[in-house]
């Protein structure tokens, strides 16, 4: 427990100190009301907003612990959504078309796997196939309309509250537990680490590696669809050109803040997730402050910019050495000048 | 002397590449560099040509010392060479190829006519008359290394190094490239050749010199050297303290032994001819065999490493599957692979990760081995086959070369397997650690497990093996047996047919 601690302290120092320069600049920024009893706040938006990239981030933390990427998750948020908005307005039962909708995406990754894993392409390329592919297929679901609903049902998984907390608020969370205990509670997390590690290696040790490599696929193309059905049920309706838009960037960005190595290996599902949180508070911070909007974009990039260059291992380095040289001037020095005398 | 090597050192964390090497290499000789993996060849190499920084020792070039730092500063020097994998551009054309970097120019534009005629002229000295304007791509491999080595002849001029040219190419081939060698040689250039092939070490060069363990073994005439005397050189003459113990302890009826398991026609082209292999129970089999010789194929295809094309395997209740490396196991197998870095050690995870992971593998990944579990085999193991680190959680890679190889030996043994294959169990470890694994080796065939052993070092499968099988240019050609296995045999095996028909003669 220690251990996981210790692993996601700099995210969580990070959200902590973006929080804390954000309230003072808009000091109602932890604000929290209870209004028609549901809990309202800055805070609480930005668990809801931030749950799409939250749920990418865990599919995508896996993906990349097997040395891959998944640059498809943004197209299967669209093709889900599409599917979604198809079956409920084609009156399918609500259970009958979220199956279909996570099916969809569980078969996205199994192409995806199959790529990557049986016929050798890539990643970068296998998914980017259908990252441009897969808003096509949603637009031929939708008949290139929005396709709009009014199902309150489905449009509950989207902007309903259940306990006072909108519900796509709880998903996310629930999610990555459920996936962190079925990493760490079975031998998955660490076969998967191995085959990211060491592909060959871990096969000759007789690791199903093919196997783990399409199932890894198909965990972020499950992730995408949630996101897909939580998307599609907050605006009640697909819009399969703009529904999870460049948000397979923003589920990469969150699994590297949450300090995952594009090399793949050792993984964490909590710190991507704060890493997903960091991103959603720095989007939310910069519109409350009240900075006027064109300047976003660029300050979301410079804070990027320096919470990645803040846990460069290099600079780590670095720092503990001038921590080390700046310790032993200061405690040591008189012993060290003497040894450096006998010299 | 055109180069002149001396007391050449070079380390690696946990071992030593070069230890005070001498080399040299005259104006007009063609001087073969030789030695199994790991010997060092490479390591000299790179130090001649700057992509490494030597530890110790003088290198002089017609009498001035140098420091090649890097490549090209060792081309601009007179130091040019040519890998088995060409290293051109083949979307290029040949012209461009050859005079990539020195293009004849006109106001900053290249001249394309008197690149082509350049190169045509440059070529045909290579006795190659080709459309220089097509692609370098649309040619064969020994085109372009012809080209390759026309480039860096012209590049640097002096010391032209061959790391194997041949080794991807027919006998026809050969021939082309031989001539082109034999005709810079008489234009004066010093070529270093490295080969595993001996046939065209004999055939090409005038001088040989034998590395083995990272130091100089000899040099000598190559029409004064005979091929079984050059086998000996290469694969050395160590450890014989634990051929001692292993003698005496060698069982006087190797047939005595209940059979486990029997290879009938396992083999894939190009790779080993079909063989039969029998297996006993708490055998040790040693595969004796030059580098490149079938030997590792061999291992592979028995562990499903490498898709067989032909043949089966059985023991006492029938035929059992090995396509692939899972199924293998499931038999009761294990492989410690030659590569350890590439193939054997997962690096950043733990000692205690690497220790359970096949154990784990096979148990599924539902039901994960306990974590107290987890601990206590590593800790086992780690005391049992004295693996020196701090602690279970250090990351495999931070560890020396010996002691991964005992993590990897500690992987199967956790699996308790019936028949271990071990590719080079001692190359690159220190001579401690070298002992101890030979002798875990005795242990564990003692408590019922079969063993192949495949090794570099004769010695070492003379020590420990009830029985060798000497592979030779993909195929199994002999096997040995009690007073059979000893060195002369052995080498004579190796090196035969040649050998055999000298001492016919």
């Amino acid at each position: 427990m220690s251990r996981t601690l210790l692993r996601i302290a700099p995210q969580a120092i990070t959200l902590v100190v973006l929080v804390a320069l954000i309230s003072v600049v808009f000091p109602g920024f932890l604000d929290i009301s209870i209004s028609d009893g549901r809990l309202v706040g800055p805070a609480i938006d930005i668990l809801k907003r931030g749950a799409s990239v939250a749920l990418l981030a865990v599919g995508m933390t896996l993906v990349i612990a097997t040395r891959g990427i998944d640059l498809s998750v943004g197209a299967i948020i669209a093709i889900c959504g599409a599917i979604a908005a198809w079956g409920i307005t084609n009156d399918y039962s609500l259970g009958t078309t979220l199956m279909m909708a996570v099916a969809a995406g569980l078969l996205a990754g199994l192409w995806n796997g199959t790529l990557v894993a049986v016929i050798g392409i890539q990643p970068i390329v296998a998914t980017l196939i259908l990252m441009t592919a897969g808003r096509g297929v949603a637009q031929l679901i939708t008949e290139g309309r929005i396709l709009t609903f009014s199902n309150d049902q489905f449009a509950y998984l989207g902007s309903g509250d259940l306990f006072g907390i909108p519900v796509p608020a709880l998903l996310w969370p629930v999610t990555g537990v459920l996936f962190a205990i079925a990493m760490r509670r079975t031998a998955l997390g660490l076969l998967i680490e191995a085959v990211g590690i060491n592909r060959r290696a871990s096969a000759l040790a007789g690791i199903n590696a093919t196997l783990l490599l399409i199932a890894v696929y198909m965990a972020s193309g499950f992730c995408a669809a949630l996101a897909g059905i939580i998307t599609t049920a907050d605006i009640r309706g697909a819009d399969a050109n703009n529904a999870g838009l460049w948000l397979e960037l923003d589920a990469i960005l969150a699994v590297v803040i949450g300090g995952n190595s594009l090399m793949g290996g050792r993984f964490s599902i909590a710190a991507s997730l704060l890493g997903a949180m960091i991103i959603q508070t720095i989007d939310t911070g910069i519109l409350l402050a009240g900075f006027p909007s064109e300047y976003n974009l660029v300050i979301k990039a410079g804070l990027v910019i320096a919470i990645l260059i803040l846990q460069s291992p290099r600079l780590g380095a670095t720092w503990t050495y001038w921590r080390y040289a700046l310790f032993s001037r200061q405690r040591g020095g008189a012993t060290q000048a003497v040894r450096e005398g006998q010299e | 002397m055109l180069l002149s090597i001396t007391g050449l050192s070079k380390s690696f964390p946990g071992t030593r590449a070069l230890d005070n090497v001498t080399f040299n290499l005259e104006a007009g000789e063609v001087h073969a560099l030789l030695g199994e993996n790991g010997a060092g060849k490479s390591t000299l190499i790179k130090c001649l040509t700057g992509a490494y920084q030597r530890d110790a020792g003088e290198i002089l070039l017609n009498g001035q010392a140098i420091h090649p730092r890097s490549t090209n500063e060792a081309q601009d020097l007179g130091i040019g060479t040519v890998y088995q994998e060409v290293n051109l551009l083949p979307n290029l054309s040949v012209a461009q190829n050859l005079l990539f970097g020195r293009e004849p120019l006109r106001f900053g534009m290249t001249r394309g006519r008197a690149m082509r005629a350049e190169a045509e002229e440059t070529l045909r000295t290579y006795g190659l008359d080709i459309d220089v304007t097509r692609d370098l791509g649309s040619y064969s491999v020994a085109v372009q290394q012809i080209v390759a080595i026309a480039r860096a002849v012209q590049l640097s001029g002096k010391v032209l190094i061959l790391d194997e040219p041949t080794a991807s190419l027919d006998a026809e081939e050969v021939r082309m490239i031989f001539e082109v060698v034999r005709s810079l040689r008489d234009r004066g250039l010093g070529i270093i050749f490295v080969s595993h092939f001996l046939d065209q070490v004999f055939d090409l060069t005038d001088r040989l010199t034998v590395l083995r363990n990272g130091q100089h073994i000899v040099t000598e005439r190559t029409s004064s050297v005979d091929r079984m005397q050059l086998i000996e050189h290469m694969l050395g003459h160590q450890l014989e303290e634990v051929e001692e113990k292993a003698r005496s302890a060698r069982g006087s009826e190797p047939d005595a032994r209940p059979e486990l398991l029997r290879f009938e026609g396992l083999g894939r082209r190009g790779d080993v001819e079909p063989f039969d292999l029998r297996v006993g129970q708490g055998e040790v089999i040693g595969l004796a065999g030059l580098l490149g010789s079938g030997r590792t194929e061999s291992a592979e295809i028995m562990f499903g490493a490498r898709a067989a094309q032909s043949g089966t395997a059985r023991d006492a209740d029938g035929a059992i599957a090995i396509d692939t490396p899972r199924n293998a196991i499931a038999a009761g197998f294990g492989f410690a692979p030659e590569d350890r870095k590439t193939d054997g050690i997962v690096a950043d995870l733990s000692v205690r990760e690497n220790i359970i992971l096949a154990l784990q593998a096979s148990r599924g990944w539902a039901r994960p081995i306990p974590r107290s579990e987890q601990k206590r085999l590593a800790d086992m193991f780690i005391y049992r086959l004295d693996i020196r680190t701090s602690d279970a959680e250090k990351a495999v890679g931070a560890l020396s070369g010996g002691n991964q190889q005992k993590v990897v030996l500690a992987r199967w043994l956790a699996m308790n397997p019936r028949f271990l294959i071990l590719d080079e169990p001692t190359r690159g470890i220190d001579v401690g650690a070298h002992a101890e694994i030979l002798l875990l080796i005795q242990e564990m065939t003692a408590e019922g497990m079969s063993i192949l052993v495949i090794s570099s070092e004769l010695d070492e499968l003379i020590a420990i093996s009830d029985r060798v099988i000497v592979v030779r240019d993909r195929r199994h050609v002999a096997e040995l047996t009690g007073a059979d296995i000893d060195r002369d045999t052995i080498v004579r095996s190796i090196a035969a047919p040649d050998a055999a028909d000298g001492k016919a003669a």
